[in-house]
């Protein structure tokens, strides 16, 4: 598999009235052709503005700053705003969190999907239909010639992300960035759209972000996993090999918070994680996780952690040795 | 869409039914009409006679009765003072009216909507500032008095345009730049907040992530959504410019309704100010209801349930 997208020491910036928001912190990321790469955190981690920076869509004052920024040999670290709205829509789609409010209520399914691909190939609007109609019928909404004289509001929220991802796919993207796509649908229909998602994927051979909350969605779907954490990745590899040996405290934590089939027993408690992620203000030092780790000692405040590679090909942000790391959870996991 | 366009005319048929009402009854309570006709100097007997030969000795609700029969057929009365039938006077007056009004908010939203635009998308620049100055100033400044400034560089130093008369378009250029730049600021402002907000849109992410460009972001997926508030106030406006403005007829000599109301007010032409009342309100329904029906045509969520 071949690379689609390297990101290098990837940082954002936002001016908030406290200060400068340390937002995303030098997080690196390498995405295949074909490849689900996701990304999971808690709230205000820094994911949305992690996929806003890749597609150049950063709030006004936002900085970012990168070592490297390549898309299929394409430089979007210098890459005129111009030449960025071309890769926009017609090589990287994006579909985002709320599907209630990301379509303009006044225009027509139709006319919102029919653009793009005006915009991007000069198709005529006869062309334009046509491929929205098979569009519409690939993401499951029938009859779909109907659908595309309806406006937004006439739709349910499953269907209006269905849109939202036929609207992405109208020029077949290389890369598809979903920033938690199904958080806001009901639990029948978010499986659907994750389905949906990864058959697309399979049939079209592109390559995924997928930002969500869900760890069961990620081992369901996804082929490598990255775990942020205050604006950095703590933690990353190939879904089996987090799953099956998380190194860093915060993945094992948060792997705790889910059931996992074999390893949990029926009735018993899940675990959470006291406390909360911060917001990185200014300068900080050391690991931003030790407030929450009960392994922390005093090394941990000292310095930046660097990131350390793992004997099973990922990373993990951690002052410990990786045996005594994946021994804790042996040991955690056998205490059950 | 036609159900909704026929619900808001029983409406608007009501409102106009309910002014003329109200306005007869004030008119006839503001002054005696048989006074009014038989002017002051009139003898006790002389009004008295006239009272009974006008029918006005009857109760207010037959009296009311009769004028609005008369009224729906066309026929306003008579005015004694210009000695004419009042319908004639009104239709004479109201192409001046209306054509200063619709000048006039053309200019209004051709200044103030780009003016809201341009400060939408770089606020708090000097950009920004200057359109904000431009509608300050727009609205503090006394229209008597910018329309005396226009007259006095536009038509005396400059003499580009004429100064007094509605004879040709060109007369038409000073009056409606003086009403229409009244009218602007608070188009202006409402232009720049709804596209502030709209601008900071999901929709709006969405439309550039598809990678469409700056102009259709801008002009198409977001003015839409942002002259919507701005249609229903600009009809207030538009009503209240084909009401007649008093003030810019009377500086520029434009022989309109606005003219016309004040001159019945002063000689108290009873029936030439009910009807003049009438148009009002009428134009201001008649405004109104056309921006319900365009807000309509633009915002689906209004026009499909
Ligand atoms: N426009 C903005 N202005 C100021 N702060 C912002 C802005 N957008 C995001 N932030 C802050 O940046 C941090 C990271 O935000 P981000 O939206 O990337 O989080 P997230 O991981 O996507 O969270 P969630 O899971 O809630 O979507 C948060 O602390 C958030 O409050
Ligand atoms: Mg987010």
């Amino acid at each position: 598999m071949s690379t689609l997208l390297t990101i290098e020491d990837l940082s954002v910036d936002l001016p908030v009235p406290a200060g400068v928001l340390r937002a995303v912190r030098g997080i690196s990321i390498e995405v295949s052709r074909g490849e689900m790469l996701a990304i999971v955190g808690e709230s205000g981690c820094g994911k949305s503005l992690t996929s806003l920076a890749i597609m150049g869509l950063l709030p006004k004052g936002a900085t970012r700053l990168a070592a490297k920024l390549d898309f299929a040999g394409i430089d979007l670290a210098v890459i005129p705003d111009r030449k960025m709205a071309d890769i926009r829509g017609e090589r990287i789609g994006m579909i985002f969190q709320e599907p209630m409010t990301a379509l303009n209520p006044c225009f027509t399914v139709g006319s919102q999907l029919e653009e793009v691909l005006v915009r991007h190939r000069g198709a005529s609007r006869k062309q334009a239909r046509d491929r929205a109609i098979e569009l519409l019928e690939i993401v499951g909404i029938t009859p779909a010639a109907q659908r595309l004289s309806q406006f937004p509001h006439q739709l349910s929220g499953g269907l209006r992300q269905r849109v939202m991802i036929a609207m992405a796919l109208m020029c077949e993207p290389e890369l598809l960035i979903c920033d938690e796509p199904t958080t806001a649908l009901d639990v029948t229909v978010q499986s659907e759209i994750l389905s949906l998602i990864n058959r697309l994927r399979r049939d079209l051979n592109m390559a995924v972000i997928l930002i969500t909350h869900d760890l069961g969605v990620v081992a369901r779907a996804a082929d490598r996993l990255a775990v942020m954490y205050a604006g950095q990745i703590v933690e990353s590899g190939t879904v089996r090999d987090v799953f099956a040996t998380p190194l860093h405290p915060y993945t094992q934590g948060l792997l705790a918070c889910i059931p996992v089939p074999g390893r949990t027993a029926p009735g018993e408690r899940l675990g959470s994680i006291p406390g909360v992620v911060p917001s990185i203000i200014g300068e900080a030092r050391g690991c931003s996780f030790r407030n929450r780790c009960s392994l922390a000692f005093p090394a941990c405040g000292e310095a930046d952690i660097p990131s350390m590679p793992a004997s099973h090909g990922g990373d993990f942000r951690c002052l410990l040795d990786e045996r005594d790391l994946a021994h804790r959870v042996a040991a955690v996991g056998g205490s059950h | 869409m036609l159900l909704y366009i026929l619900k808001r005319l029983f409406v608007a048929f009501l409102v106009a039914v309910t002014v003329s009402i109200v306005t007869f009854s004030l008119v006839r309570s503001a002054g005696d009409p048989a006074v009014a006709i038989a002017g002051p100097d009139a003898a006790q007997e002389d009004v008295e006679r006239i009272r009974v030969q006008y029918g006005l000795d009857r109760p207010i609700i037959i009296q009311y009765g009769e004028w609005a029969g008369k009224a729906i057929r066309g026929d306003f009365g008579y005015s004694r003072f210009l000695n004419t039938e009042v319908s004639k006077v009104v239709l004479d007056r109201l192409p001046v009216t209306l054509t200063l009004g619709a000048l006039s908010i053309s200019f209004a939203l051709l200044l103030a909507i780009p003016l809201g635009v341009l400060a939408a998308c770089y606020p708090n620049t000097i950009l920004d500032r200057i359109a904000l100055t431009i509608s300050v100033v727009g609205q503090a400044l006394p229209s008597f008095w910018f329309a005396l400034i226009l007259m006095v560089f536009f038509g005396v130093h400059w003499s580009l345009f004429p100064v007094s008369g509605s004879s040709t378009m060109l007369h038409f250029v000073l009056p409606s730049i003086a009403l229409g730049y009244y009218a602007s600021p608070a188009i202006m402002r409402l232009t720049r907040a709804g596209m502030l907000e709209v601008l900071a849109s999901d929709y709006i992410r969405t439309a550039r992530a598809k990678g469409l460009l700056q102009g259709s972001i801008l002009f198409k997926h977001a003015l839409r959504n942002a002259v919507i508030p701005v249609v229903s106030v600009a009809a207030v406006q538009l009503g209240f410019m084909f009401g007649g403005s008093i003030v810019i007829e009377t500086i520029f000599s434009l022989n309109g309704l606005g003219q016309l109301a004040w001159q019945s007010i002063h000689r108290a032409d009873l029936d030439t100010m009910q009807a003049v009342i009438l148009i009002n309100a009428a134009m201001y329904i008649i405004a109104t209801l056309a921006a319900d029906i365009l807000n309509a045509a633009l915002d689906p969520r209004i026009r499909v349930n």
